[in-house]
C-alpha cells in the first residue's frame, strides 16, 4: 500500500475511536453507550494490527512453514488477542451495572439519571 | 450543561482529539514496513523455546506476568458481574415454560454440540503449535454448550450446566496459573519461567509450561464465559421482582 | 496486489460497520450491527495475517457480545412492560 491509501488503517483505527466516543457521548441509553464503548475499544486491535503488519509475510506461526519465512510481529498480535476476550468480560460487567441501575432508578437514559440525582 | 452547549463541548474535544491523532500518526512507522524490531526479537526467543506458534509464546512465556494481569482482570469482572447479578431477597424465579422446538433444529443442535465441544478442546490443546489457545478455545467450548439452549431448551442448558461447579472451575484456572509460575521459582528459576523441558519443535510435547498455562486459561476462559452467560439468562428469563407476583 | 485490495475492502467495511453501529440508537438492532462488526473485524484480523487474533474476535465480537446486550436489552424491558 502506498500514496493515500498508507494512512488508510491508522485512519480506519482513528475512527472507529472517534465514532464509538461520539455515540457514548450523544447516547440516550446507557446498553447503547457499552456498545459503542466496544466499538471504541476495537480502535485500539485495529492499530495495534496495522502497525504489525509486514507486506508479503505470513502469520507468526510456523508449524507449516519453514522458520525463514518472513512473519508479522506477533508482538502486537498477542496484545490484541488477550485484550479481546478480557474486554469481553469487562463489557459484562458494565452490563450488569446498567441492569442495576435499571433496577434501583426505573430508567437507562443518562439525561433522566442526572435529573434524578438533581 | 445544557444539550447546546454539550454539542459544541463534544466538537471540539472530538475535533482536538482527531488533530492529535493525525500528529501523532505521521510518527508511527509505515503501514506493512519490514522494519520490527520486537517481533524479531520476539520470534527468535519463541523458536528458541520451540514453539511454533510464536503469539502463545509471547502470551504464556515471554509475556506470561502480563497474561496474569489479564487473566485476574477477567477473573474480577467475572466475580463482580456475578455479585451484581445474583438474585435478591425482593425477587423470584419464574419457571421458564419448556418450548417446542422444531426437529430439524433440535438435530441441528445434537449434532453440531459435540463437534464444536471438540473444536473448542483441540484449539485449547494446540495452542503451541496452531492458532488458538486458552482463550480462543475457551470461548469456543462456552458458546458450544449454548447450542443446547438454541437445539433444545432453557431447562436442558440448566440441567447439564451446574453453575457451582463452573464457578469452581472459573477460580481453579486462576489458581492453576498462579501456581504453575510457582514452579518456576521452586526450580530454582524466576516466577512463570519456562523451566520445563521444551520438546521437539512442531510436536504436541513442545513448548515447556507453555500448553499447561494455556490449559488453564482455557479452563477459565470458558467457565467464566459460561456463569456471565447463565447470569445474564437468568436475569433476562427467569428473575422477576416480588411487585409483580402480588398482582 | 491481491493482498492490498482486501485489506482495503475489509477496512472499509468495518469503519462502515462501525458507524452503522453507533447510529443505531436502538439497543437491540445495535446489537445486531455490532455482530457485523465483530464479523468484519475477524475478517480485518485474518486478512492482517493475524489468525488468532481473528479467531479470538469471532466467538467474542460476533457471538458473545452481542448476545449478553441482547440478554440486558430484554431484562429492561421486561422490567418496563410491567412498570408501563
Amino acid at each position: 500500500m502506498t500514496g493515500p491509501l498508507a494512512a488508510l488503517p491508522y485512519a480506519t483505527a482513528a475512527w472507529l475511536f472517534l465514532a464509538g466516543v461520539y455515540g457514548m457521548a450523544t447516547s440516550r441509553n446507557l446498553v447503547h453507550a457499552v456498545g459503542c464503548l466496544s466499538v471504541t475499544q476495537s480502535s485500539t486491535y485495529v492499530l495495534l494490527l496495522a502497525v504489525g503488519y509486514r507486506r508479503g509475510a505470513t502469520a507468526p506461526v510456523f508449524s507449516d512453514v519453514p522458520t525463514s519465512v518472513p512473519v508479522v510481529d506477533p508482538v502486537v498480535q498477542a496484545l490484541a488477542l488477550t485484550d479481546i476476550v478480557v474486554g469481553a468480560t469487562v463489557t459484562a460487567l458494565l452490563l450488569a451495572l446498567v441492569v442495576q441501575v435499571d433496577k434501583g432508578h426505573g430508567t437507562v437514559d443518562p439525561d433522566e439519571l442526572s435529573e434524578l440525582k438533581g | 450543561m445544557t444539550g447546546r452547549v454539550r454539542r459544541w463541548a463534544l466538537a471540539a474535544g472530538l475535533a482536538g482529539t482527531a488533530a492529535l491523532m493525525v500528529a501523532a500518526g505521521t510518527g508511527l512507522p509505515r503501514f506493512g514496513g519490514d522494519q520490527h524490531p520486537y517481533g524479531a526479537r520476539a520470534v527468535a526467543a519463541s523458536l528458541r523455546q520451540q514453539t511454533a506458534n510464536t503469539i502463545s509464546s509471547v502470551n504464556f512465556d515471554q509475556r506470561a506476568l502480563d497474561t496474569l494481569g489479564e487473566e485476574s482482570i477477567l477473573f474480577g469482572s467475572v466475580l463482580g458481574t456475578v455479585v451484581l447479578l445474583r438474585q435478591t431477597r425482593d425477587e423470584h424465579r419464574v419457571r421458564p415454560r419448556p418450548e417446542r422446538v422444531p426437529a430439524a433444529l433440535r438435530r441441528y443442535g445434537a449434532g453440531l454440540l459435540p463437534v464444536t465441544l471438540l473444536i473448542g478442546l483441540y484449539i485449547v490443546a494446540h495452542g503451541q503449535l496452531s492458532p488458538g489457545g486458552g482463550f480462543q478455545g475457551g470461548v469456543v467450548i462456552a458458546t458450544a454448550l449454548h447450542l443446547l439452549y438454541v437445539g433444545a431448551d432453557y431447562r436442558a442448558l440448566e440441567r447439564i450446566r451446574p453453575l457451582g461447579l463452573f464457578e469452581l472451575v472459573d477460580g481453579s484456572g486462576e489458581a492453576a496459573y498462579v501456581l504453575l509460575g510457582g514452579a518456576g521459582l521452586l526450580a530454582g528459576s524466576a516466577y512463570l519461567a519456562n523451566v520445563l523441558p521444551h520438546g521437539t519443535f512442531n510436536t504436541m510435547a513442545s513448548g515447556g509450561t507453555v500448553p499447561l498455562l494455556n490449559a488453564a486459561v482455557g479452563l477459565e476462559v470458558a467457565s467464566a464465559v459460561v456463569v456471565l452467560l447463565a447470569h445474564f439468562l437468568d436475569q433476562a428469563i427467569e428473575i422477576t421482582d416480588n411487585r409483580k407476583a402480588h398482582r | 496486489m491481491a493482498d492490498t485490495a482486501l485489506v482495503t475492502l475489509t477496512l472499509l467495511f468495518v469503519a462502515a460497520a462501525a458507524g452503522a453501529a453507533v447510529l443505531t440508537r436502538d439497543p437491540a438492532r445495535q446489537a445486531v450491527v455490532l455482530s457485523l462488526l465483530g464479523l468484519g473485524l475477524a475478517l480485518l484480523f485474518t486478512v492482517l495475517q493475524a489468525p488468532d487474533v481473528g479467531l479470538s474476535q469471532l466467538g467474542v465480537g460476533a457471538a458473545v457480545t452481542p448476545l449478553m446486550i441482547l440478554l440486558t436489552v430484554r431484562k429492561v424491558r421486561r422490567r418496563r412492560k410491567r412498570d408501563g
